[in-house]
């Protein structure tokens, strides 16, 4: 049996990946998309780990609405990637720079 | 009478300077020498019932200043030292507005000009006849103020211009010493009447007063201060730069304010409180000597190379001004009083006949361009050489009876300060007879060096120079033996209360008795000088002068007065300068006050929003890690909520973390 503390950890870790994924990420904007999911992903399984750990199903249908909520937004940011793709000709992030403060 | 004598100089310069333009000049002229004259007049009177009657007036007519113990009357004190400084003052300003008239014919603005005339001469007579410090001080910066407007009267001249901000910033010097001096006489006698502190100076002998670190004899500071206005206005050693750059201002004036009155009033003033000047340490008095001396004897060799007509003239005054000082320091207040009356006459004499030169000569006044005049303006000689003569000393003219005067008492004194001054000032006679027939010797008597044009239209005085040349001609001849008996007779009464001389260093009896060969060496040197001045400038033995070098090094240094003027020049004046604009200016106004006032602030402003509005670069990966920081710090603000040091450590951080990011941003990316 894996023990709960072990499980969060890891989770924080998939979470960390996600973040420095986007921090980190100079020029793709799909693995954006990507690390947001994945983000996303560790989040969910950390509330269905807590869910357990509770013995509570809040935490689950959390989850579910968070998988819904993950498929949309990933089409919706897929939708705008093409759409900047048809654009500029290219998903680099370095060319959406035209807005400086 | 007595107050009349003080406000028709007013009224002249009032009508002069206001309503010139309406009456027009000749009247303005007729009408301010005539006020001056029935002002003479009145004088004579005064100094009739006062001097020689031996009565005392005083006139107090209201308050200038009557705060708490603060009272400052306007009071008119006449007395008989007063009496005799309205002789000189209104004598020679009499006259100089008579012989203006004629010097001053074709100027465009002779009201203006006889208002300033009548304006100083105002002024002088408020510093004389004031009856406490006060009063004293407003005629002394009214006589500073009026010498600025006289000496810079031709004000499209730069020089002239110069030369009045140069008199009015270093007569300043001395104006400043002089208010420190009252206020600390305010300080301690809590009054500035004259009868008040001079019959408590006694009281004060033993008082000190802490200033500057030094722990002072409060009357030997305050006599301190008192000598270094004199020193300014009188032109002693130290402030005397301004007297001959003051030559600058038409020569009546240099006439009235640089020979008679104006730079007489330091003597004035050191005579008016002879009561502090005796109760203070025998080292003031000292030191009053070693100024004069040293004066005496630097202007009279400065006088030797000079080649202006009026700088000759202006250093000699300088030097007589030196004896009247050492007298005064050696405690014969009465006998430097009597050669400030004599000197008057000859110095307004010799100052007067050089215009009438230089007004023959078409306004030329280097003595190269001059000679032989002596033929073509007999009458102006004559008077040039009276006033020489009585300068030098001869024996019988005015000049004698004072200076021989003078300096046998300095050598009477037998303490070695006395004989300094005697040395110096026997010496400063000989320069004196050498420089003064040097000048004739150029102008007068030697080759004609100048321009033909301007001898053929040479002419001699016109009556209104010659009337007042011959007044003060017969002045200067007879002036001191008149007043020889009044003045510094022996056991004289004439000067009253009005100069206290404290009997321990009155030995006016012991210069009666001196072996003949010292009273006779200032005579002597005198002779020596003119038959010097006459070798040198014949004989063909001294030509070499010229070609050694030691000699040109020599001329180099009297004909640049010491180089005072250029040390005060490049080590005073410029470093000022440079202080004023690359510290006061450049580093604190602009700088320090500016860097941490409003420009720095809206300077810091500015760069702030410029940097937060760096931190939005446009780009995507940077809006992230400054979400990942934000979201980081707020985190650990919650979790460092209890730890006030903690949350400012991680402020500092953050902000570190800010400039690391814009320094990855700038030069990484």
């Amino acid at each position: 049996m894996i023990s709960v503390s072990v499980i969060s950890i890891l989770n924080f870790v998939l979470f960390c990946i996600g973040i420095f994924g986007i921090v980190f990420n100079y020029s793709n904007l799909l693995s954006i998309l990507m690390s947001m999911e994945l983000m996303l992903l560790s989040i969910n399984l950390q509330l269905i780990v807590m869910s357990l750990v509770f013995d509570d199903l809040v935490a689950q249908v959390f989850a579910l609405l968070i998988l819904t909520i993950a498929a949309a937004e990933a089409a919706i940011g897929l939708a705008l990637v093409v759409i900047f793709y048809r654009l500029r000709g290219t998903v680099s992030l370095k060319s959406i720079n035209l807005m400086k403060g | 009478m007595y107050l009349l004598v003080i406000f028709l100089p007013l009224l002249s310069a009032i009508i002069c300077c206001f309503f010139s333009r309406w009456i027009g000049f000749l009247r303005a002229w007729q009408i301010s020498t005539s006020l001056l004259g029935i002002t003479f007049c009145l004088c004579l009177m005064i100094f009739y019932e006062i001097g020689l009657s031996s009565t005392l007036c005083t006139v107090e007519i209201g308050y200038w200043f009557n705060i708490g113990f603060f009272q400052s009357p306007w009071g008119f004190l006449f007395d008989s030292l007063t009496a005799s400084m309205l002789i000189v003052v209104t004598s020679v300003s009499f006259l100089v507005h008579m012989y203006s008239g004629s010097y001053m014919e074709h100027d465009p603005h002779l009201g203006r000009f006889m208002g300033y005339l009548s304006l100083f001469t105002f002024f002088m007579l408020i510093l004389v006849t004031g009856d406490n410090f006060m009063q004293l001080f407003l005629g002394w910066e009214g006589v500073g103020l009026s010498s600025y407007l006289l000496i810079n009267f031709w004000f499209t001249r730069i020089q002239a211009n110069k030369a009045a901000i140069k008199a009015m910033m270093v007569n300043r010097i001395g104006d400043i010493s002089l208010t420190l001096g009252i206020a600390l006489i305010y300080i301690y006698f809590k009054s500035v009447k004259y009868a008040v502190v001079f019959a408590m100076a006694k009281e004060f002998e033993f008082s000190n007063f802490y200033f500057l670190g030094f722990n002072w004899n409060t009357l030997d500071l305050i006599c301190i201060f008192l000598l270094i206005a004199a020193v300014g206005k009188s032109a002693q050693l130290g402030l005397h730069t301004w007297l001959p750059d003051a030559m600058e201002g038409p020569t009546p004036v240099s006439a009235l304010i640089h020979a008679a009155t104006m730079v007489t009033a330091g003597v004035f003033l050191l005579v008016r409180c002879s009561a502090l000047y005796e109760h203070a340490s025998e080292n003031i008095r000292l030191l009053v000597v070693i100024v004069g001396a040293l004066t005496a004897f630097f202007a009279a060799t400065t006088g030797l190379m000079q080649h202006d007509m009026k700088k000759v003239i202006a250093y000699s005054t300088c030097s007589q001004l030196g004896y009247m000082v050492f007298a005064c320091g050696l405690s014969f207040y009465s006998v430097g009083m009597f050669h400030l009356i004599n000197h008057a006459f000859f110095k307004a004499l010799l100052f007067l006949s050089a215009g009438s030169v230089i007004h023959s000569l078409s306004d030329e006044q280097d003595i190269r361009q001059m000679g032989g005049l002596a033929r073509l303006i007999p009458f102006t000689y004559v008077f040039i050489m009276i006033g020489s003569l009585s300068l030098m000393g001869f024996p019988f003219l005015t000049g004698f009876y004072s200076k021989d005067l003078i300096l046998e008492l300095a050598f009477s004194t037998f303490t070695p300060v006395g004989h300094f001054a005697f040395w110096l000032g026997s010496l400063a006679a000989f320069f004196t007879a050498l420089y003064s027939f040097r000048i004739i010797y150029y102008v007068f008597i030697g080759p004609i060096n100048g321009n033909r044009v301007v001898y053929s239209n040479i002419h001699d005085a016109p009556t209104l120079i010659a009337i007042p040349l011959t007044i003060l001609g017969f002045a200067s001849i007879f002036a001191g033996y008149v007043g020889k008996d009044l003045f510094v007779g022996l056991g004289t009464d004439f000067w009253g209360n009005s100069i206290y001389c404290s009997s321990i260093n009155t030995s006016t009896v012991d210069a009666e008795f001196l072996p003949v060969f010292f009273k006779l060496i200032p005579v002597i040197l005198s002779m020596c000088g003119v038959a010097t001045a006459y070798l040198f400038q014949t004989h063909s033995l001294f030509t070499f002068k010229t070609e050694s070098q030691v000699s040109v090094i020599l001329f180099n240094f009297l004909n640049r007065k010491w180089l005072f003027d250029r040390v005060y020049n490049e080590w005073v004046s410029q470093k000022g300068l440079w202080f004023g604009y690359v510290i006061s200016y450049k580093t604190i106004d602009k700088g320090v006050l500016e860097f941490f006032g409003p420009a720095g602030l809206t300077h810091l402003a500015k760069n702030l929003s410029r940097f937060s509005t760096n931190l939005q670069t446009g780009l995507i990966f940077s809006y992230a890690f400054l979400v990942l920081l934000v979201v980081l710090l707020l985190l650990s603000l919650t979790l460092f909520y209890y730890y006030e040091i903690a949350i400012i450590e991680t402020f500092c951080i953050a902000i570190s973390a800010f400039y690391i990011f814009l320094f990855v941003d700038r030069y990484v990316l």
